[in-house]
């Protein structure tokens, strides 16, 4: 019984991986094979998510405005994104004659593939993660980075003023963000010693970071979520797109399947922001443990890892999206100095009492 | 030729192609594209060697900040659209020249170095041993560098913060 209910992806994984290595005898092969598999099978993962991102997004609206969103296509509108996806691959993906037509059709392949980077070192369940790199947090903070030059590229490229303004928008509000972010995190890595995710979420057995790091955890765990709401550009920070003064900002001339590529890295980095701070500050797959309370986590142990990675990662998806229906947009000007005045001091502070907290040992 | 020496030469021709074509395209927008491959490039070529630190600073330093820096400067200059002239012909000669002598002068020390193999036992490039390294008062410690460097770094910061202000004139 207990095997089956705690049961993890990573005993199937393994079986996969015993199985091709009877049928592969190559090795080069053989990992070509398992790399194209995981590849597919992270792919087909994604998509399906962005699906029920979507819906969820429009649900969520929805409710919170007193709506009923999607509900013709489908059993309750489940199938209105299936429909929506139809509709933009029959669009025609037209370039613009002011464009710079090389660069103009990069830019969502580069915006699609720094979010699909940044998935790599994720821990979904306990022992199943495509790549185990012991750097795992300084990977994740710095792939993303990169998602801005798409953004630069997509808003120069289209020659449109608009465009234009976005992209820079979007400069400023993006390098300056990242800096709470990478402090925030630096938070974990100084109790926990490691910047591998797996180290992090092992050291969380006995009780997850925001409960055993007392407040400055909780105050670094509010930056984060701040500040990477605004990372990914989802409202109160969506200056780069503010469709009403901008008209769509850096994706104002894109349409089709070029247009749902970026819909999908916009769905794809909000799920990666989600599980870092799940991973990080929630303790990822780490089932809720009270230290001494064994009969209390032996019950909680029955869950499924899986099943708590992503029921986290979904509470703070659905935070984010909460944000986006209660926040009036913000200035550009209120945004740096959001930044600059409030998030980046605080967060320095922040650093140096978890710093003082874990030479003293004052955590659990 | 194993798949190991085929990842390496696709690395290699990313580099190299990315700085010949940063160099030679005329359009300037393109030109910082094409150097954003190049530092790729290099950054693929730390994580082909394993050493993840050492290639994710590389991305963030790099392509996070300077590359950025660099499209920005772009898009505040005028006609960043525009093909630019064609360099004249003696200049765009010199420039080879110069690039072929210090390749040359490169590999000539390359090729002529003797590496003298060390008998210590090789130190995992972990993300703990660098910062240790980095911060150590020993003899082979790096305390002293890094010091320097980020007194630099606040000269910088305060030269910019000069050049930016604005003093209030009283009316």
């Amino acid at each position: 019984m207990k095997t089956l209910l705690s049961y993890s992806f990573s005993s199937l994984a393994t079986h996969i991986h015993n199985w091709l290595k009877n049928a592969i005898t190559n090795d080069m092969l053989l990992t070509v094979t398992e790399m194209v598999i995981v590849g597919v099978c992270l792919l087909v993962f994604l998509i399906l998510l962005a699906f029920f991102l979507g819906y969820m997004e429009r649900k969520v609206a929805a409710f919170m405005e007193l709506r009923l969103g999607p509900n013709r296509v489908g059993p309750k509108g489940t199938l209105q994104i299936i429909a929506d996806t139809v509709k933009l691959l029959f669009k025609e993906g037209f370039t613009p004659d002011a464009a710079d037509k090389f660069l103009f059709n990069l830019a969502p392949g580069i915006i699609i593939t720094t979010a699909l980077l940044a998935v790599a070192p994720i821990a979904y369940a306990k022992g199943f993660q495509i790549w185990d790199i012991n750097i795992g947090v300084l990977y994740i903070s710095s792939v993303s980075s990169m998602a801005v030059i798409g953004i630069l590229m997509a808003g120069w490229s289209s020659g449109n003023k608009y465009s234009l303004i976005g992209a820079m928008r979007s400069g400023a509000q993006i390098v300056s963000y990242e800096l709470s972010i990478g402090l925030s995190l630096i938070s974990i890595v100084v109790l926990t010693g490691s910047l591998s995710l797996n180290d992090i979420v092992e050291s969380q057995a006995n009780g997850w970071w925001i409960f055993k790091g007392h407040i400055p955890v909780a105050i670094a765990f509010v930056i984060f979520v701040v500040a990477s709401t605004a990372e990914i550009n989802r409202a109160p920070f969506d200056l780069v797109e503010a469709d009403q003064e901008l008209t769509g900002g850096f994706n104002t001339e894109y349409a089709g399947m070029k247009f749902a590529m970026f819909l999908m890295a916009e769905y794809i980095n909000l799920f990666v922001v989600s599980a870092v701070a799940a991973t990080i500050f929630l303790g990822g797959w780490m089932p809720f443990h009270i230290g001494g309370m064994t009969g209390f986590n032996h019950i909680m142990d029955y869950i499924p890892s899986s099943i708590w990675f992503f029921g986290k990662t979904l509470f703070i998806i659905f935070i984010i999206m909460q944000f986006r229906w209660t926040f009036p947009r913000l200035r550009i000007d209120q945004l740096l100095n959001l930044e600059w005045k409030y998030l980046l001091p605080i967060s320095m502070v922040n650093v140096l009492l978890v710093t003082l907290m874990a030479i003293m040992g004052w955590h659990f | 030729m194993s798949a190991s020496q085929i990842i390496f030469y696709i690395i290699a021709a990313v580099i190299i192609g990315g700085g010949i074509l940063a160099v030679t395209s005329r359009k300037i927008f393109r030109a910082a594209i094409y150097l954003l491959f190049s530092l790729l490039g290099i950054a693929s070529l730390y994580f082909y060697l394993n050493y993840e630190f050492i290639a994710a600073v590389q991305i963030v330093v790099y392509v996070g900040g300077i590359v950025v820096l660099i499209i920005f400067s772009v898009f505040l200059t005028h006609a960043s659209g525009d093909e630019m002239q064609k360099p004249v012909l003696w200049r765009a000669l010199f420039s080879g020249l110069a690039a072929v002598f210090a390749t040359a002068l490169t590999l000539l020390y390359i090729t002529e170095h003797t590496f003298i193999p060390t008998a210590n036992a090789a130190v995992a490039p972990s993300v703990k041993n660098i910062g240790l390294q980095m911060l150590s008062t020993t003899q082979y410690g790096y305390i002293l560098p890094f010091e320097v460097v980020s007194m630099l770094l606040l000269a910088a910061l305060v030269g910019c913060i000069v050049i930016a202000i604005k003093i209030k004139t009283k009316e």
